[in-house]
């Protein structure tokens, strides 16, 4: 018996269109578009002004090289996490990367980055403040180039602070904050949940108290890092964070809330205070053009430094923001820092920071007209980032980081020493690799 | 006598002797069918395995590779003398015991159902039954998180009715963050149980049921005596699939409170020295312990159960 010719044809069918894959991957294997070497920027997730940056500094090159772009997660750990498993990988695709300053010593040990060549480092940290510097270096040498620099201000809302007592054009405390919020029955908003921004916050409280968490920063050995959590600053910071989670003042779930939720607390009136980052500035300004908030919220925002520790030393503002890496791997090393000087040039920086409310490293960026019309707090920011101190710098930062989230959380159940004491042995047990975190 | 004896022999030699040419070539079959797969099967899954546990015995970190160094079972050792270990196992086994039991309840109801529906019905009824278990994971794990958080969700405002405070933080204390992963995980998995005891349901021979019920057994009793005991098997089945996937839940925990709040569990425990602390060497040791306890309660299972599964299938 014969079957019917159809019947076979969809094996015929299957067969040709399994060819013609084939085929049209043997074509995309055979190389790649002519044209000027492509540089592969992998970027931070922003509002898109990392591609047009990318885009100018393609023409601005002249057929030199075209720069692409490739977008990261979200978070500054999975980003890491990304880049880490590539670069140990020796993926040469990753020609430029946006890096969160905390994870450059362990990039710059692992020597997952390229040599600056000769000049480069002088030009690209002229004009630039000193906390993004020292945030871009490793071991006193620059390693990646400064791009853009945060810092972290005391927001407030005018309206609600106004019968408080305090003046908020001079510096101010945090017990003053709490107490003042509590007496008004209203809140400070602060970043308690279990993650990076709960580190950002223990250690500007430390650093703000002439602190540090490590006290040997530049040690390469994880065995010989020694840790400052049970010194006098450490010790007043855990103070302040239990007083704050314990109090009346602490926004509801406290033990969860972070940058976004707590920009919300301040935008709808529930928290008088809050501590953060400058894009709740655009993000206010952004809801209130799109009519989901009122149109006198934004004018009613108020900010100031960072709150002090103690009345008698100034704050010590946390410094985050984005420096730029070239990988070890890449096919164009020089021509990949020729990009990233064009990246961090005055102008790109300044557009940034503009368009996208992402501060520049660049002290000229904070005159630019433009910046300041819609950036009223620029130079209050600027001031930040002079005084900014960044996170402890060591190879083993995601240890240090993860062991103090994990005992300083949830904050209201910290207990002032014996916390610190907590935080102190598990982070020593696995930097010598003796605990699990 | 010895004639018919020697007679009976002969003939029953015979087809004996074809039985086995049959399935020696059945099995010869079975094996270049099967043969391909399997080799691939060993490729993905024993080598990661092995290669896990060979990685067990070093201190090695991804980011210092130069320093790697064989430390024997000194991983095993640091991982099983850590109370964080014992914590992540404790809310693991709660986790599983929590949700497998409501699982089996509810699905043995809803595949009841099922059956029982009209036939007219019954498309549907699977289709919207099902609909849980197609969705991702992650995506019905943020859903969840969306529900019960305090600024975003509905839950506290729907329930204020019996008390509910409307800033309550189910994600800020171990039972109630536990008590929203259970229930995410209970929502998502229960069509996958409900589908396996259709499939014990169907197997119940129907001449049972209506000898039992001209008995005169009541439903309980017929429940009881015929249903179940006849899809033992497949009972299993859904206790060990089901107990395996609950003994490795990740993503609902990833995403709801990334271990915070006395919430880590151990594949999450696996996640964090391999992933965020790049620690190839513990990270393996911690998987291949969680391995270990997988195969623990498969083994548990199979003769907790008494069941041979090749029955199951009718064999």
């Amino acid at each position: 018996m014969r079957f019917p010719p159809r019947r076979r044809r969809p094996a015929a069918l299957a067969l040709g269109v399994t060819v013609l894959s084939l085929l049209a991957l043997l074509a995309g294997c055979a190389g790649g578009p002519a044209g000027p070497p492509t540089l592969t920027w992998y970027i931070n997730p922003d509002d898109g002004g990392q591609a047009e940056i990318a885009k100018r500094c393609t023409d601005a090159a002249g057929g030199a090289y075209r720069i692409a772009t490739s977008t990261l997660p979200r978070e500054s750990s999975d980003q890491r996490q990304e880049l880490v498993r590539r670069l140990a990988a020796n993926d040469s695709s990753i020609d430029i990367m946006s890096l969160d300053p905390p994870y450059i010593p362990e990039f710059a040990e692992a020597g997952f980055l390229a040599p600056l060549p000769p000049g480069v480092g002088a030009r690209v940290t002229e004009g630039v403040v000193p906390s993004a510097i020292e945030g871009a270096s490793w071991q006193g040498q620059l390693v990646t180039v400064p791009f853009w620099a945060n810092t972290q201000l005391l927001w407030y809302r005018k309206s609600l602070v106004a019968d408080m007592g305090l003046d908020l054009s001079r510096p101010v405390t945090w017990d003053q904050i709490i107490d003042a919020a509590v007496a008004r029955g209203t809140k400070v908003a602060a970043q308690g949940r279990r993650a990076e921004s709960l580190m950002v916050w223990t250690n500007a409280l430390i650093r703000s108290g002439g602190g540090q968490i490590i006290t040997n920063p530049g040690e390469a050995n994880p065995k010989l890092v020694q840790l400052g959590l049970l010194d006098p600053p450490a010790v007043d910071a855990a103070r302040i964070m239990r007083k704050l989670a314990t109090s009346p003042a602490a926004v509801p779930a406290f033990s969860t809330s972070d940058e976004d939720t707590n920009s919300e607390s301040l935008q709808n009136g529930e928290a008088a205070f809050m501590v953060n980052w400058p894009f709740v500035w655009s993000k206010v300004t952004g809801a209130a053009e799109e009519g989901t908030v009122p149109a006198n919220v934004p004018p009613d925002y108020g900010w100031a430094l960072f709150p002090q520790t103690r009345a008698d030393l100034p704050s010590a503002p946390p410094y985050g923001g984005i420096n730029l890496g070239v990988g070890h791997s890449s096919r164009y090393p020089d021509l990949a820092y020729q990009a990233t000087e064009c990246i961090t040039s005055a102008q790109n920086t300044a557009y940034y920071f503009e368009s996208n409310g992402n501060p520049s490293a660049r002290v000229a960026s904070y005159s630019d007209p433009a910046v300041l019309a819609k950036y009223p707090m620029a130079p209050v920011i600027l001031q930040s980032l002079t005084m900014a101190k960044p996170r402890p710098q060591t190879p083993y930062y995601a240890e240090v980081s993860g062991g103090l989230q994990r005992t300083f959380h949830p904050p209201e159940a910290i207990v002032p020493g014996p916390t610190n004491q907590a935080a102190q042995d598990l982070i020593l047990g696995v930097l010598r690799k003796e605990r699990l975190l | 006598m010895t004639t018919t004896v020697e007679k009976e022999t002969a003939t029953s030699a015979s087809p004996r002797h074809a039985a086995s040419d049959k399935s020696r070539s059945e099995a010869r079959l079975g094996w270049f069918l099967a043969g391909p797969a399997f080799a691939v099967m060993l490729l993905v899954t024993a080598y990661p395995i092995l290669q896990a546990f060979y990685e067990s015995l070093f201190d090695y970190r991804l980011t210092d590779p130069a320093n790697r160094s064989f430390t024997g079972l000194t991983n095993y050792g640091v991982i099983l003398t850590d109370s964080v270990w014992w914590d992540a196992f404790g809310v693991t086994v709660l986790i599983t015991v929590v949700t497998v039991a409501v699982e089996l309840v509810l699905g043995f109801a809803l595949a009841l159902v099922m059956v029982q529906a009209l036939k007219a019905l019954r498309p549907v009824l699977r289709a919207a039954i099902l609909i849980p278990y197609a969705v991702i994971t992650v995506v019905s794990a943020f859903a969840w998180q969306f529900a019960f958080a305090p600024d975003s969700g509905f839950v506290n405002s729907w329930f204020s009715f019996a008390g509910l405070a409307p800033d309550t933080d189910w994600f800020g204390s171990p039972g109630s963050a536990i008590f929203v992963i259970c229930l995410a995980e209970i929502w998502k998995t229960t069509p996958f149980i409900s589908l396996l005891l259709l499939a014990g349901l169907a197997q119940v021979p129907e001449v049972l049921q209506e000898a039992a019920k001209v008995d005169g057994a009541t439903w309980w009793q017929r429940m009881r005596k015929v249903t179940i005991p006849n899809m033992k098997a497949a009972i299993m089945v859904a206790l060990l699939f089901r107990t395996l996937d609950a003994f490795r839940v990740f993503d609902s925990v990833y995403v709801m409170t990334a271990g915070a709040n006395g919430t880590e569990v151990l594949s999450f425990l696996a996640y964090r020295q391999t992933i965020a602390r790049l620690e190839i060497g513990l990270g393996s040791a911690v998987s291949v312990l969680l391995f270990v306890s997988v195969v623990l309660i498969c083994a548990l299972f199979i003769k907790g159960f008494k069941v041979d599964l090749s029955q199951a299938r009718g064999e």
